[in-house]
């Protein structure tokens, strides 16, 4: 009890399964001169906020695919949720990625379904009955602020509402881990902050968030672990890092 | 609920595309069509076949000026002979008579023809018809033998044209099947096109890959049954028409066609179009989709 911290620590320490983990990951794409990872090494434990930061092209992006298993490494092995991606047979890939919620720069939501629908949608099409969206999705809506828009589409929200209703489908499910590439690459300053908000509370709940963007403004204010990618190589892993 | 969703889908993939469906349904039918037409007269052949080598004989005629002794021997050479079955004798008398009573319509016709002018004949029928070459070839070496004839050779001329109808029939169907198929997969690529975003939205969330697929390669087997049953229909229509009322006079010479025979080419034909389809969709969406 004299070294409360430390116990804390401890605990922590056996704890601690990463709940991501590159291996000596290379990976090049066919026809590139060069690889765009280049023997990256990282482990990422439950529950922590991740930023990879790094100019276009340096191969940050592809981190988010090899963990989706969009793409297989060339050189080494990813291994998420305990499981190695590469030797996941291909017709078990859309059952792992349920455990993945994943938020991106363009929404991708559906123009022609309200908010609900979208979010719906996303529960239905993995097998859930229309009982538990109904369940479910006003509940999701309401953590990330949409209650009372559940019914409006797309076109009649704000972009940040409609990233809020990217970020609820992603979390919908209660994913392990979310994944957001450049969540606020199309927003402006204040909604940025607004989101970045929203994935800091799910962050809370437990899952894990990997942000993969260049806005510092963000990363500075978060003063969260920040790992630097540049021309597919770590140059930097910060536990408490700003965009530098 | 999933089930539902996918019927919806199918209905609405089917009309938003609607003039490539119907181009789709109707060079699939089309092609079914010919392919029943020439199973039909497969089975057609076959039945004749059966029908028609119980009946047939081998007829050695004798020559005019045959003597009683070459006809005995000739006699004794076909009743000892192992490949026969039985055999019959035909006079001139008999054969002028048979004539008479053949072509009874034709009075004229038969008067030109005197009772000298026919030959006298052993009517010879085979234990087994597929043996005539061997029998004929022990034959032809006797004296008194004007000509051997075989009504086989007779009869594979007349199935030998109606192989080639079928071969060609075949032939347009599987032309035909091309066209349908190069329809199908287009119409599949279209569909999944609009339906991008859905995709890629159940992709990210991990909707399987049939529940994906299930909606594109349903539209195509729906498309392909219509096909089908249009087929079958336009050839019970056409039995019935060819068959049945225009060329009713051949149907005494052919055989008629079995109505069950036909009405087993609806299956047959539903389940060649639908798996085509199945078939066909799925790997379009292999390389279209790419899960």
């Amino acid at each position: 009890m004299a070294d409360p911290a430390g116990l804390a620590f401890s605990l922590h320490r056996v704890d601690s399964v990463p709940v991501i983990q590159l291996e000596n990951v290379t990976k090049t794409y066919p026809k590139a001169s060069r690889p765009s990872l280049d023997d990256v090494s990282v482990g990422i434990e439950k529950g922590e906020f991740v930023f990879f930061i790094g100019p276009s092209g340096s191969g940050k992006s592809t981190i988010i695919k090899l963990l989706l298993h969009e793409v297989s490494p060339t050189q080494g092995k990813v291994v998420v949720n305990a499981k190695d991606v590469t030797s996941i047979r291909s017709w078990k890939i859309p059952h792992f990625r349920r455990s993945i919620g994943c938020v991106f720069q363009d929404f991708r939501l559906l123009p022609n379904r309200t908010a609900y629908e979208n979010v719906a949608f996303a529960l239905e099409v993995i097998g859930k009955t229309k009982a538990v969206s109904r369940r479910v999705v006003p509940e999701v809506l309401e953590l990330v602020g949409l209650g009372g828009k559940e019914h409006r589409y797309p076109h009649e929200l704000s972009g940040g509402e409609q990233q809020r209703v990217a970020v609820a489908r992603a979390f919908v499910n209660r994913p392990l881990i979310l994944l957001a590439d450049e969540p606020t690459g199309n927003l402006d300053p204040d909604t940025s902050i607004e989101i970045m908000r929203l994935l800091d509370r799910i962050n809370r709940t437990g899952t894990t968030v990997v942000m993969v963007t260049h806005d510092s403004n963000i990363v500075n204010q978060m003063r969260r672990r920040v790992i630097e990618i540049e021309s597919g190589r770590i140059v930097r892993d910060q536990a408490r890092g700003v965009y530098g | 609920m999933r089930l539902k969703y996918v019927l919806n889908e199918v209905l609405v993939g089917l009309w938003r595309n609607v003039t490539m469906t119907v181009a789709m349904i109707i060079t699939m039918s089309v092609s079914l069509t010919m392919l029943g037409a020439s199973v039909l007269l497969y089975m057609q052949v076959d039945q004749m076949k059966n029908y028609y080598y119980g009946e047939i004989e081998v007829s050695i005629f004798l020559r005019t000026d045959v003597t009683e002794a070459q006809r005995t021997a000739i006699d004794q050479a076909i009743s000892s002979n192992p490949l026969v079955q039985e055999r019959t004798y035909e006079t001139r008398e008999e054969a002028l008579k048979r004539f008479q009573e053949l072509w009874k319509d034709s009075p004229e016709f038969v008067k030109s023809v005197g009772p000298n002018s026919l030959p006298e004949s052993f009517r010879v029928k085979l234990k087994n018809p597929e043996t005539y070459k061997t029998f004929t070839d022990q034959m032809t070496g006797m004296q008194g033998i004007q000509d051997i004839i075989d009504q086989r050779a007779l009869l594979d001329k007349v199935f030998n044209i109606f192989n080639a109808i079928q071969v060609g029939a075949l032939v347009v169907a599987g032309v035909m099947a091309l066209a349908a198929l190069l329809l199908v997969g287009n119409t599949i690529q279209v569909a999944a096109y609009s339906k991008r975003r859905e995709v890629a939205v159940m992709k990210l969330v991990g909707a399987s890959n049939w529940f994906i697929q299930a909606p594109f390669v349903l539209e195509a087997v729906v498309a392909g049954l219509i096909g089908a049953i249009l087929g079958f229909v336009a050839l019970f229509v056409g039995k019935i028409v060819l068959f049945d009322n225009k060329l009713q006079a051949l149907t005494n010479i052919l055989t008629p066609i079995d109505n069950g025979n036909v009405w087993l080419m609806l299956p047959l034909l539903a389940g060649v179009g639908a798996l085509v389809s199945a078939v066909t969709a799925w790997v379009t969406l292999r390389f279209y989709l790419k899960v």
